[in-house]
């Protein structure tokens, strides 16, 4: 497991206060974790700090499952 | 008792009137007020009367970045910010057929995209910590209407339906939104009023008297009070009976 995969991960499970097994890649934050719209917008907020960085709304919109939270960070992280 | 201790607030348009009785009723509760004005000099004469339980910045709200800028630092030196009070608000006066554009955007502008603006700014930590009171003043014009104020009336109606759609988004974070609407209150903007404005404002007083700056401050005082935690969406009215909603 990559380090960014990780800590993406853990910030899931600190936001939306679900397990971690739960944490699966194709895991959708509304359907299957319980999030509201609200808790999304969170979300990405946390990411952002985590990562150090500034998510577009436009991009912030297509951020709805786990994978793919990890795929925007992948590509838009230097580290 | 002090209610507040260990708070800090945000108060804009705090160099006089309304806005600087509030930044002075916070700072009685034992919390650290920033208080913002336009200008450099209106920060200055803030941080002379808040002396050490606080201090003045200039603050241009139309400035979306700028604003973010200093509020980031801002929160840098003092703390996140745990009580918002906008307060903030121009009136460029005229009769509707003869208002120009610029008269109209001007008002709309400082008076409630400014809070729009500043809100989004600062509900980013109050978010992150579950807890926040944010405080727009309205006025009772703004539910009652009035000649020559098409203009300022929208933009305070506006705040109240802003209030209440923000206060459902965020309640279940532990942040309220709320309004105070002052009547005709003692200040600055409202000595600019013509003579026969006035007599027919003072007609419709029950009270028989403008409101004292104080007396909004105090309302203010008790939605950032932890008492107030479950009061959200609402508009406390100030104003000696003049119109009760």
């Amino acid at each position: 497991m990559s380090n960014i995969e990780e800590r993406v991960k853990k910030i899931i499970v600190e936001q939306l206060g679900v397990k971690e097994e739960e944490v699966k890649p194709e895991a959708s934050f509304e359907n299957d974790l319980g999030a509201d719209s609200l808790d999304t917008v969170e979300l990405v907020m946390a990411l952002e700090e985590e990562f150090e960085t500034e998510i577009p709304d436009e991009e912030a919109e297509k951020i709805k499952t786990v994978q793919s939270a990890i795929d925007y960070v992948s590509s838009h992280s230097d580290d | 008792m002090q209610s507040l201790t260990d708070k800090v607030a945000l108060v804009t348009g705090a160099s006089r009137g309304i806005g600087r009785a509030i930044a002075e009723a916070l700072v009685a509760q034992g919390a650290f007020v920033v208080g913002t004005a336009t200008s450099e000099e209106g920060a200055q004469s803030i941080s002379a009367y808040l002396a050490d339980k606080g201090q003045g910045l200039a603050l241009n709200v139309n400035d979306s970045e700028a604003m973010a800028a200093s509020l980031k630092d801002l929160e840098k030196a003092h703390g996140s910010i745990d009580i918002l009070v906008n307060n903030a608000g121009i009136t460029r006066d005229n009769l509707m057929m003869r208002m120009k554009d610029d008269e109209w955007d001007a008002v709309i502008n400082t008076n409630l995209s400014a809070v729009f603006r500043v809100c989004k700014t600062v509900i980013r930590g109050m978010m992150k910590r579950r807890q926040g009171r944010i405080i727009n003043i309205s006025s009772v014009v703004g539910t009652t209407g009035n000649p020559g104020q098409v203009n300022y009336c929208a933009a305070k109606a506006g705040l109240v339906g802003f209030s209440k759609s923000l206060a459902k988004e965020v309640a279940g974070r532990g942040i309220t939104v709320n309004c105070v609407a002052p009547g005709f209150i003692d200040t600055d903007m409202t000595k600019s009023l013509t003579d026969e404005q006035k007599q027919t404002i003072f007609n419709g007083i029950p009270a028989e008297r403008l409101g004292k700056p104080e007396e909004v401050a105090a309302a203010v005082s008790f939605l950032a009070s932890p008492g107030a935690a479950y009061i959200t969406g609402e508009t406390i009215h100030v104003n000696g009976g003049m119109a009760m909603v």
